[in-house]
């Protein structure tokens, strides 16, 4: 069974302008709501509380609300996650000190007892950040992605050629940008989570961009006189079935995992799967088109 | 075709094989009852995640206890003096790790000069101008020893808090400077066992200050010499707590340190519990004559800055027991009296950061990961074979030998499993084919060009690998990293990752090449199922 056609001689230079059109748009648009929306940080970055609490029947959010505003906490966010039952409640960092922070989790569950069906609620979870290691996260994850553009930056040199390494790098930021971007604009809670996502996403795009670039290396050496659009050219058409596929048996299972997976992992899951959408696309019109740009600069 | 050597079918049935076992306990849930004792059972070990339990980072505040020696030195300062017969105006701490001794016109400086140096030898004195106002400060070795001997106590003394409580498997361990790491799996109540890490559980005896103003106190007016603490007080009939004041002497008569045990009794009037002390020979002497010396004066017991009695002496108590009562629930009496017989930690810790996770989410999320797994895999399975056909039974075969090889050394390295490690290996199950898809498509390709099977077969493997090992490499490039920079359930995923990369290539280059020479020799191919 094919689904691609053997033949395929989509000429995907010639579209790169649209191509180009679409990225732009998608960055300005990541980079605008990144710049006037921020990002929701959870907290992780921001530091804070999150506690997870099971009721036995769904409880009323609006009566949570009120007991807990009782508690002076500020910004409180109070939501279903997942089941009607299953209620997540984030609580900024507060202004007294960390010990008292640190027992917040406790008071909680003690104002939300007497509200709750049987007069008990099951702790799921509680996540506490001090401010002092939520920055401590924050650098760390940001060195994280520096290092690791670095270390792929050297290695696509040394295997393949600069300019290779440039186009390799600027696909990632492209990828990284577009990701964190839907975030953004999503508002959705940016966590420690969906950092280690955007790293594998770095890995996965890579080695997606690694193989056309490995083509366009065979295919420069097989047609030494034809030039770089050409070569270009048929390098992504070759290798389209196997973008294709390999992309779609990894999205078949990211869906098995956003499905089935549980809350707890669902924005892990989404991140990689907009991850490898992403990353798809820009192995074949962003990663590629950049060589030949860079090729042009280089020459002239 | 060249003939196919003997050790590669051999290598990959051992591989294959020995993976089978060691994944075996995990796969059928623990080992069963017929499984051999020479086999091993171990299981993958799960992360605090998918078994529920506690993850505590804390700072030990090792300022204070730098502040205490400097407390305790202003003690040692004022008893060498007496016993010196040295006349002074006033001793009293500055700062952290300085002690201020104020001369008088009638002191002698040389005597105490070299009575300070002798007495105190990881101190500097410093004189001011006068000559009148003398600091001593400790030396910047001996306050960095203070702090890390803090940190280092502080873990013996959580270390026996925790095994006292009662918990299996706990990890306790520096990390930095200043901060101790906790992880205690499979925890059914993580708010108790926080309560018992973080108690500093400073016990300390202190007599009231019955002529001092408490309301000029309150007024913020606190006599020199004095403190001003509080006490709880419950209402037994309504429940409801009230602060109370005391102002009590500042020094501390008697401290915990001499403690030897501490239990749990029951209050005969009206059955509450509260916590008995017993002190070892020398503070039961101190006691004695503490309370031989102040009959009819009141004596505050206080823990963590906190009044829970004070009562009055009633005669001179020998035997070196007291009572610490107070409105207790039993388990707050029994963790007490833990804390207490462990030990006071040398500084107040600071919880930073916190993650719990309940025993009842992890048991979902293995559900809920084990699911999204089956029926991933199932999904990839079955496009492989439609598209693939005979090719993509033998990536199915390389996929299951990859997950078992994963299990495998998961199991044998004792690497923890976490929620977004499960999260790993369905991702890998996507990535791992396209080792395959990549060594199929050029199959496919050699064959469009007019190449037999068997050319088609070897040019396809040979072209496809180092694009294979490229775009592996570089993915183990991220998983390094992340390892690096992850926390605990990163971290988990990071090493599934990588493992289950470096297993792909060999299943999925090595693995299928030997299986597909196994079947083809001795047949003539027509035609490849591909």
């Amino acid at each position: 069974m094919e689904l691609f056609s053997s033949k395929s001689h989509i000429d995907f230079i010639s579209k790169r302008k649209l191509a180009y059109a679409l990225s732009l748009l998608m960055i300005l648009t990541s980079l605008g709501s990144i710049l006037f929306q921020g990002l929701n940080f959870g907290i992780d970055f921001s530091g804070g509380t999150l506690v997870q609490v099971k009721f036995h029947t769904p409880p009323n959010l609006k009566q949570i609300r009120t007991v807990l505003s009782s508690l002076d906490l500020g910004d409180v966010v109070i939501q279903e996650f997942g089941a009607p039952e299953e209620i997540l409640i984030r609580v900024e960092k507060q202004a007294t000190d960390a010990k008292a922070q640190s027992e917040l989790s406790q008071k909680i569950i003690k104002t939300l007892e007497p509200i709750a069906d049987q007069n008990s609620v099951d702790l799921r979870r509680v996540e506490f950040v001090g401010p002092q290691v939520g920055q401590e996260l924050t650098e760390k994850g940001i060195m994280a992605v520096i290092y690791s553009m670095v270390a792929i930056l050297f290695y696509v040199a040394w295997r393949f050629e600069l300019r290779f390494a440039y186009g390799a790098v600027l696909a990632l930021v492209h990828d990284l940008g577009i990701t964190i971007g839907f975030f953004s604009l999503m508002q959705k809670e940016f966590t420690l989570v969906v950092v280690a996502a955007l790293l594998t996403v770095i890995g996965y795009s890579l080695n997606d961009t690694i193989v056309v670039y490995d083509r366009i290396r065979e295919e420069m050496k097989r047609f030494k006189s034809k030039d770089l659009t050409f070569i270009i050219n048929e390098a992504v058409n070759r290798t389209l079935s196997r973008t294709l596929i390999t992309s779609m048996t990894t999205l078949l299972v990211l869906v098995a995992l956003l499905l089935f997976g549980g809350e707890v992992i669902h924005d892990f899951a989404l991140t990689l799967f907009l991850g490898v959408l992403i990353g798809t696309y820009s192995s074949v019109f962003v990663a590629s088109p950049i060589v030949l740009i860079l090729n042009k600069k280089i020459s002239k | 075709m060249r003939q196919l050597p003997t050790w590669k079918p051999v290598l990959i049935f051992l591989v294959t094989f020995s993976s089978l076992l060691y994944s075996t306990p995990t796969i059928l849930g623990g080992a069963p009852s017929w499984w051999p004792s020479w086999l091993s059972s171990q299981v993958i070990s799960r992360g605090l995640d998918l078994q529920g339990g506690l993850y505590l980072l804390m700072q030990v505040e090792t300022d204070k206890a730098v502040e205490q020696s400097a407390e305790n030195l202003v003690d040692e300062v004022r008893g060498v003096m007496r016993q010196e017969r040295l006349r002074y105006r006033g001793v009293e701490r500055k700062g952290i790790d300085s002690v201020i001794i104020k001369l008088s016109n009638r002191s002698e400086p040389e005597k105490m000069r070299s009575i300070v140096k002798r007495e105190f030898p990881q101190t500097v004195l410093n004189e001011d101008i006068s000559g009148k106002v003398w600091t001593v400060s400790f030396t910047p070795e001996k306050i960095k020893e203070t702090r890390k001997f803090a940190v280092e106590q502080s873990i013996e003394t959580i270390r026996s808090r925790i095994d006292q409580f009662g918990v299996s498997e706990p990890t306790i361990q520096k990390q930095g400077q200043e901060r101790i790491l906790i992880q205690l799996p499979g925890l059914e109540d993580p708010v108790r066992a926080k309560s018992i890490i973080g108690k500093t559980a400073r016990l300390e005896f202190k007599l009231l200050d019955e002529k001092g103003d408490l309301s000029g106190a309150l007024a913020g007016r606190i006599p020199p010499g004095d403190v001003l603490l509080y006490g709880e007080e419950k209402n037994r009939a309504t429940g409801r707590l009230t602060r109370q004041p005391y102002l009590l002497k500042k020094r501390t008569v008697l401290a915990g340190d001499l403690l030897t045990d501490a239990r749990v009794n029951f209050d005969q009037q009206f059955n509450e519990p509260n916590v008995s002390i017993s002190f070892n020979r020398q503070g039961a002497r101190k006691f004695a004559q503490l309370t031989g010396e102040n009959v009819g004066k009141r004596m505050a017991i206080v823990l963590d800055k906190l009044v829970y009695s004070a009562p009055v002496i009633r005669e001179k108590i020998e035997g070196g027991r007291a009572q610490i009562s107070g409105t207790f629930t039993p388990e707050e009496a029994h963790d007490l009296a833990i804390v207490l017989r462990a030990g006071a930690l040398p500084a107040p810790v600071t919880f930073i950061e916190e993650r719990t996770v309940g025993p009842t989410l992890g048991r979902d999320s293995v559900e809920q990961g084990l699911a999204s797994i089956l029926i991933g895999a199932a999904m990839v399975l079955v496009f492989m074979i439609i598209y693939y056909k005979g090719f993509g039974l033998l990536a199915n075969i390389a996929v299951i030998v990859n997950v078992l090889i994963l299990m495998a050394i998961l199991t044998v390295l004792q690497a923890t499993l976490t929620l977004p490690g499960i999260a790993g290996a369905v991702l890998l199950l996507g990535m791992a084919v396209d080792a395959n898809v990549l060594i199929f498509e050029r199959i496919r390709e050699e064959l469009r060009l007019g190449k037999t099977p068997m050319a088609a077969i070897d040019h396809g493997y040979a072209k496809a690998f180092s694009t294979i090992v490229d775009a592996n490499i570089t993915t183990l490039i991220t998983a390094i990293v992340l390892y690096q920079f992850g926390t605990g359930p990163v971290k988990g995923f990071a090493v599934t990752l990588s493992i289950g990369l470096l297993a792909s290539m060999f299943t999925a280059i090595f693995l299928t090449r030997v299986v597909l020479s196994m079947y083809i020799s001795g047949r003539r191919l027509e035609k490849l199922s591909i």
